[in-house]
């Protein structure tokens, strides 16, 4: 079942013969005719696109000159990536039909590694939300429970990879949204570093906090994938120069005598029982694995979803100004004048997510309220990121859940406030612009997914995956597949 | 809505009657286009007049996903000219996003600097009636230009406009003076001697009416000797020195009349109307606008080595006022005559090619100021580039008149003759015969005919009528056609006359 | 009861400045969100910031710059071929007229 395989297993059959990536991605498309309507993971499939780059791959490796080891690998992107000539919504309506005149650069990276895209991946509409409902168009499903939400803002990322309808895809990160929807959905999740991997053709929701990564059936697919889209680009002058080093060679060093913190803050009432079993159960079998785990004391923890709240919808608001009617996307016809027409343009394509964190947003940028919102939150910041600065003096990585809580139901968390407290504990990460990935460390009585969190020092994705990988030799969960129809 | 989209003008004024006790207090705000070869923040061309929205890109265009990327000579330059007006560069700036909704902005924020400039007080020294005065220069800092907005009629009346987004991220100089100028005079002075700056330093163009360099001016008027500063007025739309004179002089004589009368002047913006030779409100009441400035999170900040500036200090060009210094020094040129040599760059460059391995700068300067300036203006880079007759030219004919193989006379025909047939001087000369005559037996002859053609005037001027030699030193020239040395014609006939 | 932290004339000078058409009933409902979540927000309130300087950039990273070397620019069919209302080689869109609050330009009104 070519859609069985990780991308690793995937590749090696190309490189032997026994497949070749037009089958693979025939059966991909297959898959994704059948199931999508249940997960409703995809918004734009590009069918005839991905035949003919798989055509094309199936020249490169019989002439046994494939251009990497992501070569003819059906892949997703989530509908946030500008796509050269692909409608790409960003999950809204005010972007309905818009066709980027270019690549992303993440995206012209998978084309350069042969990476055969199937399609656009639904999300919360300009990446904002925890469950994807706030998507313009629907909400995609948890393949593990098709009442329940799949997480979010990268919903449909981590539905695709969950339920065999890609190989591999790349989603974005801003508050938890890889990591949030990867615990949802039992896969992994990684959002690097700040700055390791490029925003350039990323449509930008908070310019401080948004970071590409990918989504992976397992950690050594997730570490390829990262490799390949990692790196300095030009064109983001946020991007670092500091060079990527060889996460494959990582994978297979052990972790004896690692350090590992536990944060006290991470294990706070309203944390699921279940959640916290799964968790301390995988601390134990690190330290099996040889693994030193001690306490950690992230104060400032509480502080930094309400920051969050002020920082995320100031920068939003801000890039978010440019939807308005003149240049792409939507325009509400009928308009008496140009402030008319901007009004009533942002008013239609934006839903209510969005246009409370605009409002949100401007209200912190605001005269008179600078100072005491979003100059506040910056320095709450501050004392987040010296909390983890603290702590990584003592560890080598951090580990704690993901959520507090797993998988909900559709329409179950209709407050704002309720949804936000989901990325209570992804949230600080992206305050202090480290890395973090989430995997699966269990399930609940009902079998739910249950993420295990692993966040690392600035850069250090290479300890975080080895970490990772260490943890998912020791233990059965990847081998469970969601139960869906036309295995 | 309200239909009444046309402002009704104020009020003539009547100069005659305004009552002067107040003191106007005046800042100007230039912003300069850079002569960078892209834009501030993407790779598109700067270069001026191409086909609508072709010299665009993601980025300039403000499309999703698309991210800035700082140019560095464009900071370069902006340092240069920081240094050029004495400002302090801070070594720590940065830009930040100031928002406004508006069809020419392609993000509907624009890329500037706030909080922490590329570079603060600083000054200039303009030359006014009442001798030199020290203008302090407040701020510098660098922006995004905007795109170009076409209307369909007027932009009252049209119904719908056409947005270009060329222009749009062309690198901007953004320099506020502090509210240090008293009279439109100086208003028009410094502007002059900013812009001569800039374009000596090849950082702008300077073209007010191209639009690479504008003006607006923040205007107040107080009782004189008043410490505090009255309301103060926004004047846009000023594309000249001329014009930003006058929009001073009349809102000057406008906020007088107001004040005489009581009135509360307004703090909004105004228009001036050079057509109508007036200002015109923008605004039916006060408003104060909410820009929402952040630190730009797309670009890191600045940090600005000393090194670097020292670096970009190496390379300052000698500027206008100690151009004209050694003007007068080095030349001996008088400093109305340093003044006008210097009004541009390219005149003084002109010069002083011209006047290399002179023996006398002083003529080289009269014909540069007063024969080359009639047919070029001053400070019209361009025209001085493309004049017919280059320094090498002039020094060539220069150099007959100084060599005695035509007379000054003579010059000034060969240099007409020179601009219309684009032909030297020497060629000219050979060609027309124009070598001056001043072989002593061939003038004496003529002398001598004349001489004795004229015997009445010789008479009179034996009589003690010098003007009569004149007529005589005429008659000489006619008869060689203008061509006799006048200094030989003079000694001859002053040795001629003792002895009729 | 605690002070309502935002009121709906505050919804409308922020919707204004956010240039969002609201119903009715949309800005009831965003007063009532925007007040509860800034409620929370001020929590932040409790914490001493005295001589914390704030982070812009987790990363820290100074002098980005680029060369001044030209690149292509698109084509213009390329930039134009997503716009709502295009007009030949430009953007068209609809009248402009004067808004308080607004921004002006030489010769021109916003």
């Amino acid at each position: 079942m070519l859609t069985r395989l990780t991308v690793h297993e995937l590749g090696a059959r190309f490189r032997s013969g026994e497949a070749t990536p037009s089958e693979a991605t025939r059966a991909y498309l297959d898959r994704i005719g059948a199931l999508n309507p249940k997960v409703k993971a995809y918004l734009t499939q590009t069918a005839d696109g991905a035949l003919a780059e798989a055509a094309q791959a199936d020249a490169r490796f019989r002439s046994k000159c494939p251009l990497s080891l992501l070569d003819g690998v059906p892949v997703g992107l989530k509908d946030v990536f500008c796509t050269r000539g692909v409608e790409t919504t960003c999950g809204s309506q005010i972007l309905r039909g818009f066709r980027p005149p270019y690549d992303a650069t993440v995206v012209a990276r998978l084309r350069a590694a042969g990476a055969v895209l199937l399609g656009k991946l639904n999300m919360d509409e300009f990446a904002m939300g925890s469950s994807t409902e706030n998507s313009a168009f629907f909400t995609t499903r948890n393949p593990w429970d098709l009442s329940r939400v799949p997480g979010g803002s990268s919903g449909g990322s981590a539905a695709a990879v969950a339920a065999d309808l890609a190989a591999a895809t790349l989603g974005t990160d801003t508050g938890g949204s890889i990591r949030q929807p990867a615990a949802f959905c039992g896969t992994v999740g990684l959002k690097p570093t700040y700055g390791r991997v490029s925003r350039y053709g990323l449509i930008a929701f908070a310019s401080s906090l948004d970071q590409v990564g990918p989504f992976g059936k397992d950690v050594a697919d997730t570490a390829l994938v990262l490799q390949t889209i990692a790196g300095h680009d030009p064109l983001d002058a946020t991007s670092a120069t500091i060079p990527v080093p060889d996460y494959a060679a990582a994978l297979s060093q052990g972790i004896t005598g690692l350090k590992v913190g536990i944060p006290n803050e991470y294990f706070i009432e309203g944390l699921d029982p279940e959640v916290e079993a799964a968790v301390r159960g995988a601390i134990a079998t690190l330290e099996r694995l040889g693994a030193e785990a001690q306490s950690v004391s992230l104060p400032h923890t509480e502080y930094g979803l309400a920051a969050y709240y002020v920082i995320a919808p100031a920068e939003a608001s801000s890039n978010l100004a440019r939807y308005d009617g003149v240049k792409y996307g939507l325009r509400v016809p009928g308009a008496r004048d140009v402030i008319d027409m901007y009004s009533r343009t942002r008013g239609a394509g934006f839903g209510a997510e969005v246009k409370r964190r605009v409002m949100l947003g401007t209200y912190a940028l605001s005269a008179g309220y600078y100072d005491a919102y979003y100059g506040k939150a910056q320095k709450v910041r501050t004392l987040v990121l010296r909390d983890f600065q603290r702590a990584f003096e003592h560890v080598d990585v951090i580990v704690a859940p993901t959520t507090p809580g797993v998988a909900f139901k559709l329409g179950e968390r209709e407050d704002p406030l309720q949804m936000y407290l989901n990325d209570v504990f992804t949230i600080p990460v992206n305050l202090a612009g480290l890395p973090g990935l989430s995997m699966p460390a269990g399930f609940t009585q009902n079998g739910l997914p249950i993420g295990l969190q692993i966040i690392g020092k600035a850069f250090d994705e290479a300890t975080i995956l080895k970490v990772a990988k260490a943890y998912e030799a020791a233990t059965p969960w990847r081998e469970r597949k969601p139960e869906l129809e036309a295995r | 809505m309200s239909a009444e989209a046309v402002k009704r003008p104020d009020r003539q004024p009547d100069a005659s009657t305004v009552k002067q006790p107040y003191e106007a207090v005046i800042g100007l705000e230039v912003h300069a286009q850079l002569r960078t070869r892209t834009k501030m923040f993407c790779g598109c061309s700067t270069a001026f007049g191409a086909r609508p929205n072709t010299q665009t890109c993601p980025v300039c265009q403000g499309m999703p996903g698309t991210l800035p990327v700082i140019n560095r000579r464009a900071v370069e330059f902006g340092i240069k000219t920081a240094l050029a007006i004495n400002c302090t560069v801070n070594a720590d700036n940065r830009f930040a996003r100031k928002h406004y909704y508006y069809p020419d902005m392609p993000k509907n924020y624009q890329i500037s600097q706030y909080e922490e400039p590329l570079a603060e007080h600083g000054h200039l020294d303009i030359t006014t009636a009442d001798g030199m005065r020290r203008i302090g220069i407040q701020r510098l800092h660098l922006e995004e230009d905007v795109g170009k907005l076409v209307h369909e009629g007027t932009l009252e009346t049209a119904l719908s406009s056409q947005v270009d987004f060329n222009r749009a991220g062309v690198p901007l100089m953004e320099i506020v003076s502090k509210p240090d100028l008293r009279t439109s005079e100086e208003a028009a002075a410094y502007l002059k001697a900013l812009r001569a700056i800039l374009v000596y330093l090849d950082v702008c163009d300077g073209n007010m009416e191209e639009g690479s360099l504008r003006c607006d001016a923040n205007i107040s008027l107080r009782h004189a000797g008043a410490k505090e500063f009255g309301t103060k007025v926004e004047i846009k739309n000023m594309n000249s020195f001329k014009n930003v004179q006058h929009a001073l002089d009349y809102e000057i004589k406008r906020q007088a009349r107001a004040l005489d009368t009581g009135e509360r002047i307004v703090q909004e913006t105004r228009l001036w109307d050079p057509d109508r030779a007036h200002t015109v409100s923008m605004r039916s009441k006060e408003f104060a606008h909410d820009y929402r400035y952040f630190p730009e999170p797309d670009l890191p900040p600045l940090d600005v080595a000393a090194a670097w500036i020292d670096r970009i200090r190496g390379t300052l060009p000698e500027l206008p006022a100690a151009r004209r210094q050694r003007f007068m020094m080095a030349y001996t040129l008088s400093p109305y005559d340093a003044e006008v040599a210097t009004s541009s760059k390219a005149l003084a460059d002109y010069f002083e090619t011209a006047a290399q391995g002179s023996r006398n700068p002083k003529t080289v300067a009269n014909w540069v100021l007063n024969e080359v300036l009639r047919v070029v203006p001053p400070d019209d880079e361009k025209a001085i580039a493309a004049c017919p007759i280059t320094p090498a030219a002039l020094q060539e004919l220069i150099g007959l008149i100084e060599d005695g193989t035509i007379s000054g006379r003579i010059a000034k025909d060969v240099f007409d003759k020179m601009l219309a047939s684009g032909e030297g001087a020497r060629v000219i000369v050979a060609r027309e015969g124009l070598t001056q005559v001043a072989d002593a037996s061939e003038l004496g002859a003529v002398v001598d005919n004349v001489l004795s053609t004229h015997a009445k005037v010789v008479e009179d001027y034996k009589a003690g009528k010098k003007a009569a030699l004149g007529f005589l030193v005429g008659q000489v020239m006619k008869w060689t056609s203008g061509k006799a040395s006048p200094a030989v014609v003079n000694a001859l006939l002053l040795e001629k006359l003792p002895k009729l | 009861m605690a002070e309502a932290k935002i009121s709906m004339k505050d919804v409308d000078h922020v919707a204004r400045l956010s240039r969002l058409t609201l119903t009715d009933a949309e800005k009831e409902r965003m007063r009532r969100e925007l007040d509860g979540i800034l409620t929370y927000i001020d929590k932040l309130r409790a914490l001493d910031t005295e001589g914390v300087p704030p982070t812009s950039h987790a990363v820290p990273m100074t002098n980005v710059m680029r060369d001044d070397d030209p690149r292509p620019s698109l084509p213009q069919e390329d930039m134009l071929q997503n716009a709502p209302d295009g007009s030949g080689e430009f953007f068209r869109v609809p009248r402009i007229i004067e808004e308080s609050g607004g921004e002006v330009r030489n010769g021109e009104r916003c």
